[in-house]
């Protein structure tokens, strides 16, 4: 029971670090971006590749995926996602769901089809016991990293100069300009650090998520649940509806392995139907 | 003093008068009988004739263009952006499925009981819709879309699971015409169906029901001013879309006498929505046109590189929104508007 809470936890953690690049994209620059888990799966096949092609420590790997991914993220940002910021909804889905198409077929070109699986150091695979719980040592790696990144992202977020800057751009575009913030510079830097964590992300759930080219479209809709569900006014919603989520699969799977994934998207229709604005939202607009 | 008001009664009601005489040519402008109409139909005729080897693909060609068509009524008049349209798609298409299996082989009868069903659920998930943003919207279709596909994996007593429903074979239609070998009598049976939802979809739309559901589009709160009751019109359109899009579904089913898991995959939601985008938005035909490019370029591509087309029908998406993709449909405009000289000015 304790393990699969822990389970869960670690599952939402990670599916914190993977959305919370697309609250930013989504909820702060109102740009629907189904693209996000791409930039996730280019993350994690960098660590696929460096450690099984060139034998690199895993530690290493996950540095190099938020690199690659962010540096991914700058350059599509800069090259063709920044013209469609005041494109329609529309426009925004189509032009994404096209992306999402060419990397799951460039990957399966470069890649091949097949489920990518990578071996963890030997200090982080198995289980230890604590006080009759048997927790995963990779699960709780997880859920350390994790931790320490929400708490980072949240500081940066409300007491440095480029979270308010962000924030700024964000609530007013036009104003935060006439005060010389450099709005395309924040939007871009915000974009390539959501697309590296999300990387991040990719690379350390290749283990507990599995990787194949079909990663982006798998968890699409998990990524959207955590951001619609969560709200985006706040780091802590998105994480608290990430945690959630994670927690309510891993058990679903576990108790009701028939009906999981029905009961998941049960609840996202009710929630959306219930609270449209997200479940931590304050007020209505 | 008296005499004032009177006159302006009197000219007010003539000029309500003038009005709407107006407003009734208008309206008859507007849904006046396009020269490319003509086109298409006979073009579809003579498919038959002149291709008689191409029947199978030019059958998809016709399915796929009823269900971008529906489509077309609720994204290029009601303005919904929906991931989900497929949900009513493989419903419909798995209901005739078990119609064809169960009960009555006649494919007509399964077509209308694939509609109808697929009605139901599009009434009874519009209700759905009607809250929130564009975002809110796209989650719940495309979450109505991703249920659907896990109930149909699921319940494999009634679907077959990921296996697919196969094992039955549509009858002959209304008891007359019997499914020949080279699907020539599938594809008059399509074309028929979509030249009778296109028309009926036709009259919906160059109503004054689908002007007010192009108003709604605009802007809901102005539409709502001049007393459109927003709610009730989206649920009606989304409700006939469903009906539509079901009987696609069904038209697929009873070609190829097989249901896939497929037809509820979220790929087809995204080709759909290409289909309209090549085809252009908010005059049915356009699903129509697109069905066609779109058959032609996934057919030829698929034949270039078999397993990897996918990423230039990505790439065509992500041209198509970069370089604006209303410039696309603009060709439709030069050609000449009027196609019969009846004098309605």
């Amino acid at each position: 029971m304790l393990t699969i809470l822990f389970d869960g936890i670690a599952y939402g953690m990670l599916l914190f670090i993977l959305a919370c690049g697309l609250t930013v994209t989504l909820g702060l620059m109102n740009f629907i971006n189904l693209a996000h888990g791409a930039f996730a799966m280019a993350g994690g096949y960098v660590t696929v590749v460096m450690m099984n092609r060139y034998g690199i420590s895993f530690y290493w790997c996950l540095p190099a995926a938020f690199i690659v991914s962010a540096l991914i993220g700058l350059v599509l940002e800069r090259t063709l996602y920044q013209w469609l910021y005041q494109a329609s909804h529309l426009d925004q889905v189509l032009f994404s769901i096209g992306i999402v198409f060419m990397a799951i077929a460039a990957t399966d070109y470069f890649m091949g089809g097949q489920q990518q699986l990578i071996n963890l150091p030997p200090e982080l695979s198995g289980r230890m016991d604590v006080f009759g719980v048997g927790i995963g040592r990779y699960r709780l790696f997880t859920i350390i990293i994790c931790a320490v990144l929400a708490v980072a992202l949240q500081l940066i977020l409300s007491k440095t100069r480029f979270g308010s800057r962000l924030r700024a751009a964000v609530d007013d575009r036009r104003v935060a300009m006439g005060l010389g913030i450099n709005v395309p510079l924040v939007f871009a830097l915000t974009f390539a650090f959501g697309s590296g964590l999300a990387g991040l992300g990719g690379a350390m759930g290749a283990e507990i998520l599995g990787l194949d080219p079909n990663f982006p479209l798998k968890f699409m809709i998990y990524f959207l649940i955590v951001v619609s569900v969560g709200g985006t006014s706040t780091v802590s919603g998105p994480f608290l509806a990430a945690l959630l989520l994670g927690i309510a699969d891993v058990a679903g799977k576990y108790y009701v392995p028939a009906i999981g994934p029905f009961v998941i998207y049960a609840l996202m229709i009710v929630m959306l139907i219930v609270r449209p604005n997200g479940l931590f939202s304050r007020g209505g607009r | 003093m008296s005499v004032l008001p009177q006159e302006t009664t009197v000219s007010a009601s003539s000029s309500t008068a003038a009005a709407e005489t107006r407003a009734a040519k208008l309206m008859k402008r507007r849904s006046r009988i396009r020269f490319y109409e003509i086109i298409v139909w006979i073009a579809a005729i003579a498919a038959y004739f002149l291709l008689p080897s191409k029947m199978l693909i030019l059958t998809e060609i016709a399915i796929l263009a009823l269900f971008a068509v529906s489509l077309d009524l609720v994204l290029g008049f009601a303005g919904i952006v929906s991931l989900g349209h497929t949900a009513f798609f493989g419903l419909g298409a798995y209901v005739a499925g078990l119609m064809a299996l169960h009960f009555i082989a006649e494919p007509v009868t399964g077509l209308i009981v694939a509609g109808i069903t697929s009605g139901v659920l599009g009434l009874l998930t519009s209700f759905l819709i009607l809250r929130g943003s564009d975002l809110t919207r796209l989650m719940t279709t495309l979450g109505i879309g991703l249920m659907m596909a896990e109930v149909a994996n699921q319940m494999a007593w009634l679907t077959g699971g990921a296996d697919g429903l196969s094992g039955f074979s549509p009858g002959p239609i209304l008891g007359m015409f019997e499914f020949d070998l080279f699907g020539k009598v599938g594809y008059l049976y399509c074309v028929g169906v979509l030249f009778i939802g296109t028309m009926i979809m036709r009259r919906i739309a160059f109503s004054p029901f689908g002007l007010s559901l192009k108003a709604i589009k605009g802007n809901p709160m102005r539409s709502a001013m001049v007393a459109v009751p927003g709610r009730k019109r989206i649920v009606t359109a989304y409700t006939i879309a469903a009906v539509f899009a079901g009987m696609a579904g069904a038209l697929l089913t009873q070609t190829t006498a097989f249901v896939s898991p497929d037809v509820l995959a979220f790929h087809r939601s995204a080709d759909v929505l290409l289909v309209l985008v090549i085809g252009g938005t908010g005059y049915l035909y356009g699903g129509i046109f697109g069905a066609i490019l779109f058959t032609l370029v996934k057919d030829w591509l698929s034949v270039i590189t078999p397993q990897y087309w996918m990423f230039y029908i990505g790439l065509l998406l992500v041209i198509l929104v970069l370089i604006g993709r209303d410039r696309l449909s603009r060709w439709v405009e030069y050609l000449p508007e009027r196609f019969s000289k009846k004098e309605d000015r």
